[in-house]
């Protein structure tokens, strides 16, 4: 693989745990910096060691609440890796963010360490709907945060969530127009999805939480990417958009099936190590993760060598979400087989008739009918 | 216990239309009698199987040995089987009639005589049964007993003046109930000096005794550590235990002339245990047997197929169990180009058909697939053979078919007077031809001839519908005549689905090829793509639906992180597939086939 890496690297603590999350964030009474701080350079640079030199196109610092961490804490990790990886121009570093008073004094020491890109989570413009996702900050704290951002760093995304319960296409499309008037080069717009084990899923189990049904999400879904685009921010993924150009680099490297590192706890890696693209995986649970790391050097636990067909179903179900669809050389190098024999020729002739893919020699692309249901054609779509 | 006179015991069966309160009586009679204490009591405590007790109606007739210390001083040993009702389960009822002497006919005091008042009683007549008409729930403030003692007289031609004033759930008079059987009823007759014969009345399967046989016994006696022998075939077991029930199971050292109870023999194949057999002494056997019964003929017939074709093996055991317990149920094996192996299966109704896959699911823990039932037609070839129909996929190509003959039935309906005209209309519509029309009272009473095939559909369900649950319905087969037949083909995405075609007269062939269409459009759920649903006969549509294609749905976030998880979800939903059964792609979930056929013409 000639591709350059993309690394990531988890940090796991929140302020406070919201409602509908299930990432690996924990909330404690006071931080470990130190000690947190030593353990991810520990691990990266263990990492490093049996990865070898090689190109660094990305560094992502995600969470959790990445914001939380102290910015010498990142300006150490970024030297680290640039140490011992070789830096590939253009290398984007993005820092997840929380727009909470808290951290946005320090965007620019931030910045000063490194951090090329901000990724805000904004979640809403509106003050009841914060509330709701039991978020730790106002609307109006949020549009601050986002300006003083957009003065700090070169490149700003932020989240918002959607298809939230009660939520009509008209109010959704309101607040979508000023978020996408706040907007510089990409945005993220997720539609809220309830997740096992969240205190959410059991609302939403008793049924005092209810989603917007079937046809009205689909609804607010193609309005957003119609308004999105009508305000010259692309499509580039089922739920990302952005200007041609500022796509993110780390999360392309997902969708394309490229190498990424993880590290930090419960931090998921796909690494060509040898001839083998191996699955790496962290220990979830932060403290643990930080006694192994100090232990033995690093948190990893049981790596799987993935297997052919799984390379092939994996990078499908990432790169169909992509606009640009699996390019099919890519895809031969890749997994060591040919496009067409990871696909059923019966259900694909049968999607092509529907309109729900196209298919070149080149690639294989959904298209926007088919993405919308891709979630029910890739089991069948897949072989 | 066994050496109980004949002249103290009673055999008698309680019939009764359905829900006239048959398995309550029962209840209270093993209550007074002591057969059980208060704690043991339940409701219906007869109706033992879970869907007896969730419907609320008996499936299986079941038999108690009580003991009665009459007003003369005297201990009578009565031996009671409760019945069903339902049409479905005449077989049930003719066959415990068979082993009594005398019945209860229970009629509700608040709905009097219904159509299988009429039937029941008819049949226990036919076995020359001493009949008392038990009026049951007088507790009602609609119960109208004088009513309904004159229609008793009127209708069946019963002499009601000593009936028996009853609330089987209150507790009223029931004294009088089994104070009426031991000096209205007959005993018994028998001579335990003779050979053995005994009435192979029922039997079944229990997990932990294997086969367990009901029996009546005539002559002589019939003991543990007795080597018996099937008369029909010959086949010689050694009894292993006999008993009674009270109901529960109590072992006893024999049977005497005129018991009733049950013997377990390590029997293992079921062709060794036909119901109606006699049973006698290996080592001194009787020379004639007993009546014995007249074989029930299944008139709907399905395929039943199980969803995993792993379970075939399985599926072919539990099916041998039913029948051990159900002897009016028959199957043999068949393949389909849609479902592969299973059985087709012959019904005496829908209700039965119903049952007896609700028992294969749930006492048996298997996943079937039912195909549209079907009636047996009779096809003359152009040879001039004539082939029985079972299965419309069988059916051969027309132009070899000189014509066909599709099976009549004699119903009886009994109806208050303002929903008459709903009913008629209804047999109308269903190509039948009225008979005779009478009232009793203002309950009108339709005799009318109907084909079969527009019976089993649905019928029953139009006629509680437009009669508010009012009307009640019995049939019997009468005889075949010609018809004008077609096959009407089902094809999903351009490919016929064999276990979904059906036959229909000519005249009704378009309306319920569109309403078979429209069915199966409600209940197959959206697929990935696009479908089209038809209706043919032969090479041509009568009718088409579409359904459109698959709901959207698309996993918001997705990142690096989740990968693993979604591959393994991914796999799993394939997994799921493959257990489904596939038609070109298309998902038909099992429901889709029952369900399609039972719809509204
Ligand atoms: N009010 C009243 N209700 C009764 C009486 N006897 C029975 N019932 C009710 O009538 C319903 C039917 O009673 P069952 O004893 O199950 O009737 P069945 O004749 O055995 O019914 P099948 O076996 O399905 O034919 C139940 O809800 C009983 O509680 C009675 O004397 N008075
Ligand atoms: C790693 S998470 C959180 C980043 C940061 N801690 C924050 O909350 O702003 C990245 C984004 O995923 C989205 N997200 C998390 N849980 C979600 C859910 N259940 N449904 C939809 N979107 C969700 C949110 O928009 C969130 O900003
Ligand atoms: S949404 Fe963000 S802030 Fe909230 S718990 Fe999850 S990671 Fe933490
Ligand atoms: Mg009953």
């Amino acid at each position: 693989m000639t591709d350059p890496l993309a690394l990531y690297i988890h940090w796991p603590f929140c302020l406070a745990k919201c409602p509908y999350c299930d990432f690996n964030s924990h909330v404690r009474d006071r931080i470990p910096q130190a000690r947190f701080a030593a353990a991810l350079r520990t691990e990266l640079a263990w990492e490093a060691a049996r990865l070898g030199r090689r190109p660094l196109g990305s560094i992502f610092f995600g969470g959790g609440t990445p914001s939380l961490m102290e910015p010498e804490t990142a300006a150490l990790l970024i030297a680290d890796a640039q140490r011992l990886f070789d830096a590939a121009p253009g290398l984007e570093i993005t820092l997840e963010a929380n727009p909470t008073s808290v951290e946005a004094g320090r965007l620019a020491a931030f910045r000063d360490a490194g951090i090329n890109r901000a990724s805000l989570g904004v979640q809403s413009l509106e003050d009841e709907s914060l509330r709701m996702l039991g978020r730790q900050h106002s609307a109006a704290q949020a549009v601050a945060g986002l300006e003083l951002a957009r003065r700090t760093f070169p490149r700003l995304s932020f989240d918002l969530i959607y298809a939230r319960p009660h939520q009509s296409l008209t109010a959704w499309q309101a607040e979508l127009h000023r978020a996408l008037d706040l907007a510089a080069d990409h945005l993220s717009l997720y539609q809220l999805t309830i997740e096992p084990g969240t205190a959410f899923e059991a609302l939403h189990r008793r049924g005092e939480l209810v989603l917007p049904g079937e046809d009205d999400a689909a609804a607010l879904y193609e309005a957003t990417a119609a308004a999105a685009q009508a305000h010259g921010l692309r499509q580039y993924e089922i739920s990302n958009y952005a200007a041609p150009g500022a796509e993110s680099r780390h999360n392309l490297a997902y969708w394309r099936y490229g190498d990424y590192v993880g590290i930090g706890p419960g931090a998921h890696g796909r690494v060509t190590l040898g001839h083998d693209l191996v699955a790496t995986r962290r220990h979830r649970a932060p403290e643990p993760w930080a006694d192994r790391v100090e232990r033995d050097g690093h948190g990893s636990t049981a790596e799987e060598i993935v297997s052919q067909p799984d390379r092939a179903r994996e990078m499908l179900l990432m790169g169909l979400r992509l606009h640009e669809g699996v390019d099919a050389a890519r895809f031969a190098r890749r997994t060591g087989m040919a496009l067409l024999d990871a696909l059923d020729p019966e259900v694909l002739a049968m999607a092509q008739d529907e309109g729900y893919v196209v298919h070149t020699p080149e690639r294989l692309i959904a298209t926007a009918e088919g993405r919308v249901r891709l979630d029910a054609l890739l089991p069948a779509l897949l072989r | 216990m066994t050496d109980t006179p004949l002249s103290r015991i009673r055999n008698f069966s309680i019939i009764a239309h359905i829900d006239h309160g048959k398995s309550t009586l029962a209840d209270r009679l093993i209550q007074v009698c002591g057969g059980l204490t208060a704690r043991e009591m339940t409701s219906q405590v007869l109706d033992n199987m879970e869907l007896e007790k969730e419907r609320g109606i008996t499936i299986k007739a079941q038999t108690v040995r009580l003991a009665y210390k009459a007003h003369d001083g005297l201990t009578y040993q009565l031996n009671l089987m409760d019945t069903p009702g339902h049409v479905d389960f005449a077989y049930e009822v003719s066959r415990s009639l068979a082993a009594c002497e005398g019945s209860l006919l229970v009629v509700d005091a608040s709905q009097g005589v219904e159509a299988q008042t009429l039937a029941n009683v008819y049949q226990a007549m036919d076995a020359n049964h001493e009949i008392v008409p038990v009026l049951n729930k007088i507790d009602l403030p609609a119960a109208e007993p004088d009513k309904v003692k004159q229609q008793i007289e009127d209708v069946i031609g019963l002499d009601a003046s000593d009936a028996v004033m009853i609330s089987a759930k209150t507790g009223i008079n029931i004294e009088g109930v089994l104070e009426a059987l031991v000096t209205r009823l007959p005993p018994p007759t028998g001579d335990a000096n003779k050979p053995l014969t005994a009435l192979l009345v029922d039997s079944w399967y229990d997990q932990y005794l294997g086969v367990v046989i009901l029996v009546r016994v005539r002559d002589g006696r019939l003991k543990r550590g007795m080597k018996i022998r099937m008369m029909s075939n010959g086949a010689a077991h050694l009894v292993e235990q006999c008993g009674v029930f009270t109901p529960k199971m109590i072992p006893t050292d024999d049977l005497g002339p005129g018991e009733m109870g049950y013997i377990t023999a390590a029997i293992k194949t079921v062709a060794d245990c036909n119901v109606g057999d006699t049973i006698t002494d290996d080592r001194n056997p009787a020379e004639v047997a007993l009546p014995g019964f007249k074989p029930s003929i299944p008139v709907v017939w399905c395929g039943l197929f199980p969803v995993d074709a792993d379970d075939f093996e399985k599926l072919r055991e539990s099916l041998g169990k039913l029948r051990l317990n159900d002897a009016s149920f028959h199957y043999e094996a068949e393949t389909s180009a849609a479902l592969g192996f299973g059985y087709r299966c012959g019904f005496l109704g829908l209700l039965h058909l119903e049952i007896i896959q609700e028992r294969l699911s749930r006492e048996f823990d298997l996943d079937l697939i039912a195909t549209a039932p079907s009636v047996v037609y009779h096809i003359f070839k152009n040879d001039g053979s004539m082939e029985p129909l079972h299965n419309p996929a069988d059916m051969p190509d027309p132009t070899y078919i000189d014509h066909m003959e599709e099976p009549w039935i004699k119903a009886t309906i009994m109806v208050p007077d303002e929903y008459l005209g709903s009913v008629l209309t209804l047999c109308n519509e269903r190509r039948g031809q009225q008979s005779d029309l009478t009232y009793v009272g203002n309950r009108a009473m339709a005799v009318y001839r109907l084909p079969l095939n527009e019976v089993v559909f649905d019928f029953y369900d139009r006629l509680k519908s437009i009669s508010r649950g009012y009307a009640s319905f019995d049939y019997a087969m009468e005889d075949y005549k010609e018809s004008d037949l077609v096959r009407i083909s089902i094809l999903v995405n351009q490919d016929p689905v064999d276990a979904l075609s059906f036959i229909a007269h000519r005249s009704a062939a378009d309306s319920r090829g569109r309403a078979i269409c429209a069915k199966l459009k409600e209940l197959i759920p959206r697929q990935l793509f696009k479908i089209a649903i038809q209706a043919a006969i032969g090479g041509r549509v009568i009718a088409r639906e579409t359904i459109g294609a698959m709901s959207k749905d698309v996993t918001a976030k997705c990142y690096g992180g989740d990968i693993s998880r979604k591959r393994k979800l991914l796999e799993k939903q394939k997994e799921g597939k493959k257990r489904m059964r596939q038609f070109g792609k298309v998902e038909i979930p099992q429901s889709a086939f029952l369900a399609a056929l039972k719809m509204d013409a």
